[in-house]
């Protein structure tokens, strides 16, 4: 089975420190793999690294076997990759259904046209009533997406991420401050969206990373310390002492 | 499927909102149409045509200010190159004489404007934010500046004329009486709305606004905002030519003072003024700009500071502009609340106005001493005659700006709670509704 | 030839140590405040007037103080009364509302001083030659302006790598997003950075007024050179915004004493092309274009260095 996302021997330096040493990472096609690590380990900039918002010192990463990195981050999306941001990053001024229709236009090969008229686009409509239906957002559909609560505006920023259909969609911290029902309702959401695609999440709530992955990556100062099924993880005792250890001391 | 498919999609218009939306049109048109008719004094018949022109460029500002959230202090470049290419090709259609009929002329403008958008526009569009704001600003000097050099192009102090009646005619039309430039720029104004509305419900058009809330988003939707913002660029470039050149048939002459630094800042001023957040506040704006700079004019001598003041006034307090102002009073009168906040404004308009007043004598007094202190002291701003040099005066004038300040600041704080009051109460109906 | 390399080199520094003066505060406030003061040349123009004036009363002296602490008293009053309202409704209309500023401060000083350039003397004190170079005699006045916006350049060096506001400042220049977090004081530093910022500025005008010429205009003048300046050298960069600074002070200077062009180069055009634009550019000297050469510089910089010289950030 060939390599949905590969990173080789990347380093990411800021001035003098060293964010992110010699790493190495697979993630197979189809496959949902966590990258799980205290804080400071660089999960967000490993994310950062692979969607193209930062460029590697060194390195190379690979989105199926094609070197992307030193690509800016529209090509990398364009090549089928797609992410979610740790801190909301939507179109605030823009109505739910304007944003999602944002996320979808580029993938239903609209493009930069400026003699189209946006209405009257059926696949652009289609799609976007589609992921509306999906992240479970229909009664808000013409509510700004500043004014809705911060469940509703997680769920919209996964919405913008998967809508333009990439088959490896990155999701960062996707649950963090939520109470547990909506964490329920969000990793319920998530497992329905991926379904067939590759995904790689950075996830705090271990309940969350065990009932959702098949893989997990342990990443602690910029460096995979391991990598494996749950089980294996669960019972690796480097990770115990490194990780796990901690939070349960 | 396809029935939740069909709720949750927005309703397609209905035949009685397709109605309203042409009917707003048409009666645009109407109202161009009927206009010369009811005012048919030559003085305003040129305002409208001044009108007609600074609606189309503060439109074609606000494709870059309100739609991507560009601040450009350098857009009259666009306007200004679009007059002198429109003058230039009148004099040479006229000479050589090539059959183009003057109302495509400002085509010619446009396409100068685009093409000089397209030139300059991908460096400009590099960076977003204030760094393009100063940007724009350098470009701006720099063409403004190489004006001045190229003499033979540009004219140097004196400009370029032109005589607009000397190509084809149309139906008979010589263009030479302002009746018939004054159709000409209504057409021109028509098309030109139409084109800038329909192209803010376009692909590229959403992804502007996309672009002005989050650039950084928009990478990861798969589009590259450089190219967002240069396109919107070369668009705005394009009307902005358009407007020149009209304002090139209607002067019949091009000079420097059309991609200065004081006409840009002109169509900032009205564009904000009328409110960047909806697609008719740039009109509002040009309407009121325009009237109130031609009517400041013959009031006061030193009207540019009155209308520096209010600009300010207008982002201090109103940053939505009078559009803004307007649309915000919707729900109230929707809901039938606006009665509550009404009486609150009347009471603290009292006060501001006795404020604004008070500015104004000691403004104009000021003004009277430093710029002609020898002259009579009785003078008549505004129509008003009052005299300068009398201490009842000043102390007329310092009463009513602090007077007025204190007593405003309480009435205003009132004003705020019944606006809070009010937008409850409406919302509170509209829920129950 | 030495002695227009000796004399533009001095002129050049002294242009761009003026420069500095008003770009430092610039940057400061811009990293700070996040908004980019359009009227910070009104600042300058300020100070010159305010100079005129009170020299005028008192001597150039004391004008020399008063007029700066004057311009950065009624910059914090606009900081405290003005700009922190309008910070709700977002960056553009900061910027506007200082642009606004600039328009109305311009109105202003027009009504009180009239339009044309008002006498603003250099002081007896300084009115005879410094040193004679070759042949030309170098004006003391200047040395005296070096000098002082020298000085300014080294106090701000020694407060912002030894003073605890120092420390912030350089902290907010290097994160400008954890400028919220200073604490409870915040508004107060602001409004002082911003009093600052707007003094020293007003000191450039001082100092600069009787050399130049001090006029209604001078602050549309000077306001996109510094702007020039800023962008070039990198949005919130202060060693960035030094180097242009410089480089601009020198390049308009330069430009300024040399009288080739094309046509003395490469000989008169052929009299065919007389009456075309080609002849416009063909005899135009560098002198002449002196005043465009900073914004081809701008243009060139933007073209292959987005961020200025020693830009890191995008906005």
């Amino acid at each position: 089975m060939s390599n949905a996302i590969e990173i080789r021997d990347v380093q990411k330096t800021f001035g003098a420190t060293r964010v992110i040493r010699d790493l190495n990472l697979k993630v197979a096609q189809g496959e949902r793999h966590a990258l799980i690590g205290p804080n400071g380990a660089g999960k967000s900039t490993t994310f950062n690294l692979i969607s193209g918002y930062m460029v590697p010192t060194s390195g190379a990463i690979l989105l199926r076997d094609k070197v992307i990195s030193g690509l800016p981050p529209y090509q990398i999306n364009r090549r089928g990759l797609s992410r979610s941001f740790q801190v909301t990053n939507v179109f605030t001024n823009m109505t739910v259904w304007e944003n999602l229709r944002c996320a979808v236009l580029w993938a239903t090969g609209h493009r930069y046209a400026f003699w189209k008229n946006i209405d009257r686009l059926p696949e652009v409509r289609e799609r976007t009533v589609q992921i509306l239906e999906d992240i479970h957002l229909t009664s808000r559909r013409d509510v700004p997406a500043g004014l809705l609560t911060y469940a509703e505006q997680r769920a919209l920023e996964i919405g913008i991420t998967v809508a333009g259909g990439a088959d490896v969609i990155l999701l960062d911290e996707p649950t963090a401050g939520m109470s547990n029902s909506e964490t329920e309702r969000a990793v319920s959401l998530i497992r329905r969206l991926t379904e067939g695609r590759t995904l790689l999440i950075v996830e705090h709530d271990m309940s969350v990373v065990f009932g959702l992955a098949d893989q997990i990556s342990v990443l602690v100062y910029g460096h995979i310390i391991a990598s494996g099924t749950p089980d294996q993880i669960r019972n690796d005792p480097k990770v115990k002492e490194a990780y796990l250890g901690e939070e349960a001391a | 499927m396809s029935e939740i498919t069909l709720s949750a999609a927005p309703p397609r218009p209905s035949i009685t909102d397709n109605l309203k939306f042409y009917g707003l049109w048409i009666a645009a048109t109407l109202v161009l149409a009927v206009l010369p008719k009811i005012f048919f004094s030559g003085t305003s018949l040129s305002t409208f045509s001044l009108i007609g022109i600074s609606i189309i460029f503060s439109l074609s500002y606000n494709i870059l200010l309100g739609q991507t959230g560009m601040l450009s202090f350098g857009h009259a470049v666009y306007y200004g190159l679009g007059g002198f290419l429109a003058i230039h090709a009148i004099n040479i259609i006229g000479f050589h004489k090539w059959p183009v009929p003057l109302p495509l002329i400002p085509l010619i403008g446009g396409v100068a404007g685009l093409v000089f958008a397209m030139l300059l526009g991908w460096v400009s569009t590099k960076r977003s934010g204030t760094a393009f704001a100063m940007i724009s600003l350098g470009v701006a000097e720099l063409v403004a500046s190489s004006a001045l050099i190229l003499r033979t192009f540009f004219g140097g102090e004196a400009g370029v004329s032109a005589n607009r009646t000397k190509l084809l005619r149309l139906f008979g039309l010589s263009f030479g009486p302002q009746l018939q430039i004054y159709y000409l720029i209504a057409a021109w104004t028509l098309i030109c709305m139409i084109a800038m509305y329909a192209l803010t419900r376009t692909p590229l058009g959403r992804m502007c606004n996309a672009v002005r809330d989050n650039p950084e988003r928009v990478q990861f939707v798969g589009y590259d905002p450089h190219i967002i913002r240069y396109m919107a660029f070369c668009f705005a470039g394009f009307f902005a030519g358009i407007a020149g050149a009209l304002s090139a048939i209607n002067f019949e002459i091009a000079n420097s003072a059309y991609l200065g630094a004081v006409q840009s800042g002109t169509v900032l001023f009205a564009t904000y003024i009328g409110g960047i957040g909806f697609f008719i506040g740039p009109v509002v704006g040009a309407i009121f700009v325009t009237l109130l700079s031609l009517g400041l004019s013959d009031l006061t001598t030193v009207w540019q500071l009155y209308f520096g003041l209010f600009f300010i006034a207008v982002i201090a307090f109103a940053p939505g502009g009078i559009t803004g102002l307007f649309m915000m009073h919707r729900p109230l009168i929707r809901t039938g609340q606006l009665g509550r906040v009404l009486p609150s404004y009347l009471i603290a308009l009292v006060p501001t106005l006795a404020m604004i007043i008070g500015l104004m004598l000691a403004i104009e007094t000021t003004v009277h001493y430093t710029v002609n202190p020898d002259e009579d002291p009785h003078i008549k701003p505004f129509g008003i005659p009052f005299d300068a040099a009398s201490p009842v005066t000043w102390i007329l004038s310092a009463v009513l700006v602090i007077g007025g300040f204190l007593i405003a600041r309480r009435t205003w704080t009132r004003v705020g709670q019944a606006w809070d009051e009010a937008s409850n109460a409406s919302r509170e109906k509209a829920l129950a509704a | 030839m030495l002695e227009l390399i000796v004399i533009s080199t001095l002129n050049g520094v002294l242009f761009g140590m003026l420069l500095f003066l008003m770009a430092s505060g610039l940057t400061v406030i811009f990293s700070m405040l996040g908004v980019l003061n359009f009227a910070h040349t009104s600042f300058y123009m300020l100070g010159a007037f305010f100079g005129f004036q009170i020299s005028r009363w008192f001597g150039f002296w004391p004008a020399l103080f008063i007029a700066p602490v004057l311009a950065g008293l009624i910059g914090a009053a606009v900081e405290r009364y003005g700009l922190r309202h309008v910070h709700k409704n977002g960056h553009v209309a900061e910027l506007l509302f200082t642009f606004g500023l600039a328009f109305a401060i311009e109105e202003i000083v027009q009504i009180i001083w009239g339009k044309s350039p008002v006498d603003f003397r250099v002081p007896p004190s300084l009115d005879f030659p410094a040193f004679t170079i070759f042949s030309t005699n170098y004006p003391a006045y200047k040395m005296f302006m070096l000098l002082v916006s020298i000085g300014i350049f080294v106090v701000l060096l020694i407060t912002l790598k030894r003073t605890r506001i120092g420390m912030i400042v350089q902290a907010a220049l290097s994160h400008p997003h954890m400028v919220g977090h200073l604490g409870h004081n915040v508004g107060h530093i602001f409004m002082m950075v911003f009093g600052v910022g707007t003094a020293l500025a007003a000191v450039a005008g001082v100092i600069a007024g009787p050399a130049l010429v001090t006029q209604s205009n001078m602050a549309g003048l000077l306001g996109p050179i510094l702007f020039v300046v800023v962008v070039v050298g990198g949005l919130g960069s202060l060693p960035g915004a030094f180097i242009a600074s410089l480089l601009i002070g020198l390049l308009q200077t330069f430009a300024v004493s040399m009288n080739g062009s094309l046509a003395g180069m490469f000989g008169p055009l052929s009299p065919d092309y007389a009456s075309t634009w080609l002849s416009d550019i063909w005899n135009v000297t560098v002198a002449q274009i002196a005043p465009i050469l900073p914004y081809m510089l701008l243009v060139l910089i933007l073209a292959f260095r987005p961020m200025g010289l020693l830009g890191t950030r995008e906005s």
